[in-house]
C-alpha cells in the first residue's frame, strides 16, 4: 500500500534482528498461551501477514517438534470500503486448506492499526466454519487510539504511538530490498 | 503494476487489451477459489443490483450470470423481454432509461441484434456487459474458454486452436478469434464451405487460418472448438441435412485423433449429440465442456467484479 506512496522514513523502528527476537517472542508466546501447539492453525493476512506467519510457523515448528497448520487469507472481498477506496489493493488467492472447525487460529499481521482488516479477516473466516478461538498476533500495534472497532491484539512484537500523518512500514525481504520497520511521513498535499 | 479494468463496459474481446483478458482471467482464479467453498458467498457486491435483460431465451448463460451476482451478495433480477413486448413498441433506448430509473449498478444484455449493447451503454448509467449481440460478440464465452484452455495447456501463446462448424452466424466464434490471436495463439476455422465467410482471414490482423477442410483445421491442434449447428439454419438450405453435415464435419474419434494427443475438446454448448459432436468425444476424458461451465460462473464473478469498480489481480 505504501509502495506507491513517496514517503520519507522519520525514524526506524526496528532493525532486522530485533524483528527475529520479536518474531522468536511472539511464537513462544503463542505456545504458551496455548499450551502447546495442539490444534494451533496460524493464517497470515495478505499480503504482508503472510511471511510473517510463515516464520512464526517455522519458529513454533522449532520450539514443538512439529509445525502447526498454516494458512493464507485475502480478505480484499469483504473489505468495507470498496466502494470508496481509490486504487484498491489487488484481490489474491485464499488458501486455507485444513477445515478451521475447532481449531484455535492465530492471525497474523505485519501491522495494527484501525481494526477494519482484522473485522474483514473475522467474517470471511466465519463463512469457512466455526473456529474454537481467534487469537491476533502483529508485529506492530499503533496504539488504541486510533482504533475504530473494538479490537485488540493478542500477541504485540511492539507498540509505537503514531499520529495519523505517519504510515508504519514493515519491510521484508520477500517484498522489499530490506528487512526493518520504520516511520513514514506521509506527503503533505 | 497492476493494470485497473478501468472500463466500466464489456462490450466486446475487441476492445480489450491481451494484458486486461490475462487481468481477468487472473482475477476468476480467485472467484474459483470461491465457487469450491462450503458456503459460496462473498460479500463484496452487496447492496448492489445486476439485472439480466435477455431478449434471447437463454437459461445456461443467463442461470450463470444469475448465479455469479448472488454469489458476490449482488441483488440479481432476470427479465426475459419477448419479442411480443417489443411489438408494443418501446425503443430499446425507453427500456434501459426505464431500467436505469431503477437504479441498476450493472445491466447483462442479450439480443439478437449486434450494437445492442454499445447503445445501451451510451444511454445507461449502470455497466453494460454484454451476453451475446446478434452474431457479432460473446466475450464472457470466449473468456471462459480462454480460462478452459489455460488450466489444461497453462498458456494460451503459440497453441493451434481449431474452431469448427457454423462461423458466420457465431458470436462465440467472433470473440474467440479476437482473444486467442491477441494472446499469441494461431487459429484455423473450418466447416460447410456456406457457413464459413471466406474472407474473413482480412477481418483479423494475424494468427487466423481459414481452412478448406475439418481435418485440415485439426490436424495438429492443441484445442479443437465445436461450434452448435443450429437446427434453424437447416431450413435456410445451408447445408443438406444434419446426417450430411454430421458425416462431413461431426468430431468423432476419429476426427479428433488427427489433432494432438493431449488435445482438449470444447463446445459453448447445448450440444447436439450426434451431429456436430459424437457421443463418444463428448463424454471423453478429453471433452471439457462441463470444466467451460464451471469456469463460466467464476469468469462472470469476476466480470461483475471489476465492472462495478473492483480490480483486477496480477497473476
Amino acid at each position: 500500500m505504501a509502495d506507491e506512496l513517496n514517503l520519507v522514513e522519520k525514524s526506524r523502528i526496528m532493525d532486522s534482528a530485533r524483528m527475529k527476537r520479536a518474531l522468536s517472542r511472539l511464537a513462544s508466546e503463542i505456545v504458551e498461551e496455548n499450551q502447546g501447539a495442539e490444534n494451533l492453525y496460524i493464517v497470515g493476512i495478505r499480503r504482508r501477514g503472510v511471511p510473517l506467519a510463515e516464520r512464526i510457523v517455522d519458529k513454533i515448528g522449532e520450539l514443538e517438534g512439529k509445525p502447526p497448520l498454516f494458512g493464507i487469507i485475502d480478505i480484499t472481498l469483504y473489505r468495507d470500503d470498496l466502494s470508496t477506496v481509490g486504487a484498491n489493493p489487488i484481490v489474491n488467492r485464499t488458501e486455507l486448506d485444513a477445515d478451521i472447525e475447532d481449531k484455535i487460529i492465530v492471525l497474523v499481521d505485519d501491522v495494527l492499526y484501525t481494526g477494519r482488516t482484522i473485522r474483514a479477516a473475522l467474517d470471511q473466516l466465519m463463512d469457512f466454519g466455526r473456529p474454537k478461538k481467534v487469537q491476533l498476533a502483529v508485529l506492530i500495534d499503533r496504539g488504541r487510539e486510533h482504533r475504530e472497532l473494538p479490537i485488540q491484539a493478542d500477541f504485540v512484537g511492539k507498540t509505537v504511538p503514531t499520529k495519523q500523518s505517519e504510515i508504519i512500514k514493515v519491510m521484508l525481504k520477500e517484498y522489499d530490498d530490506l528487512e526493518a520497520v520504520g516511520i513514514f511521513e506521509k506527503p503533505s498535499d | 503494476m497492476e493494470k485497473p479494468f478501468r472500463r466500466r463496459d464489456l462490450l466486446g474481446i475487441r476492445d480489450i487489451t491481451a494484458a486486461e483478458i490475462n487481468g481477468i482471467l487472473d482475477t476468476a482464479e480467485n472467484f474459483r477459489e470461491v465457487n469450491a467453498r462450503e458456503i459460496k458467498k462473498v460479500p463484496t457486491l452487496r447492496g448492489k443490483t445486476v439485472i439480466n435483460l435477455f431478449f434471447e431465451s437463454s437459461t445456461r448463460t443467463r442461470t450463470s450470470f444469475e448465479l455469479a451476482a448472488k454469489r458476490l451478495s449482488a441483488d440479481a433480477v432476470n427479465i426475459s423481454v419477448s419479442s411480443s413486448s417489443l411489438s408494443k413498441g418501446e425503443t430499446l433506448v425507453d427500456t434501459a432509461l426505464n431500467l436505469d430509473a431503477m437504479d441498476p449498478d450493472c445491466i447483462v444484455v442479450r439480443h439478437g441484434s449486434a450494437g445492442v449493447p454499445h447503445q445501451l451503454a451510451k444511454v445507461s448509467r449502470a455497466a453494460i456487459i454484454n451476453a451475446g449481440d446478434g452474431a457479432n460478440e460473446h466475450p464472457t464465452q470466449a473468456l471462459l474458454d480462454a480460462m478452459t484452455i489455460r488450466e489444461h495447456k497453462k498458456t494460451i501463446k503459440g497453441l493451434k486452436v481449431a474452431i469448427v462448424g457454423d462461423i458466420l452466424h457465431s458470436r462465440v466464434a467472433r470473440s474467440n478469434i479476437h482473444l486467442l490471436t491477441k494472446l499469441g495463439a494461431t487459429v484455423t476455422v473450418a466447416g460447410p464451405g456456406t457457413l464459413v465467410p471466406k474472407d474473413f482471414a482480412h477481418l483479423v490482423a494475424n494468427g487466423l487460418e481459414v481452412c478448406s477442410g475439418v481435418e485440415e483445421a485439426i490436424d495438429g491442434a492443441d484445442v479443437v472448438m465445436i461450434l452448435r449447428i443450429q437446427r434453424e439454419r437447416q431450413d435456410s438450405a445451408y447445408f443438406p441435412t444434419l446426417r450430411e453435415y454430421a458425416i462431413h464435419f461431426g468430431l468423432t474419434n476419429e476426427r479428433l485423433d488427427l489433432a494432438k494427443r493431449d488435445a482438449i475438446v470444447l463446445h459453448p454448448g447445448p450440444m447436439n449429440r450426434g451431429i456436430e459432436i459424437a457421443s463418444e468425444v463428448a463424454d471423453s476424458s478429453r471433452s471439457l465442456i462441463l470444466d467451460q461451465v464451471k469456469y463460466g460462473v467464476a469468469v462472470r464473478m469476476a466480470v461483475l467484479y471489476l465492472a462495478t469498480g473492483g480490480n483486477m489481480a496480477s497473476g
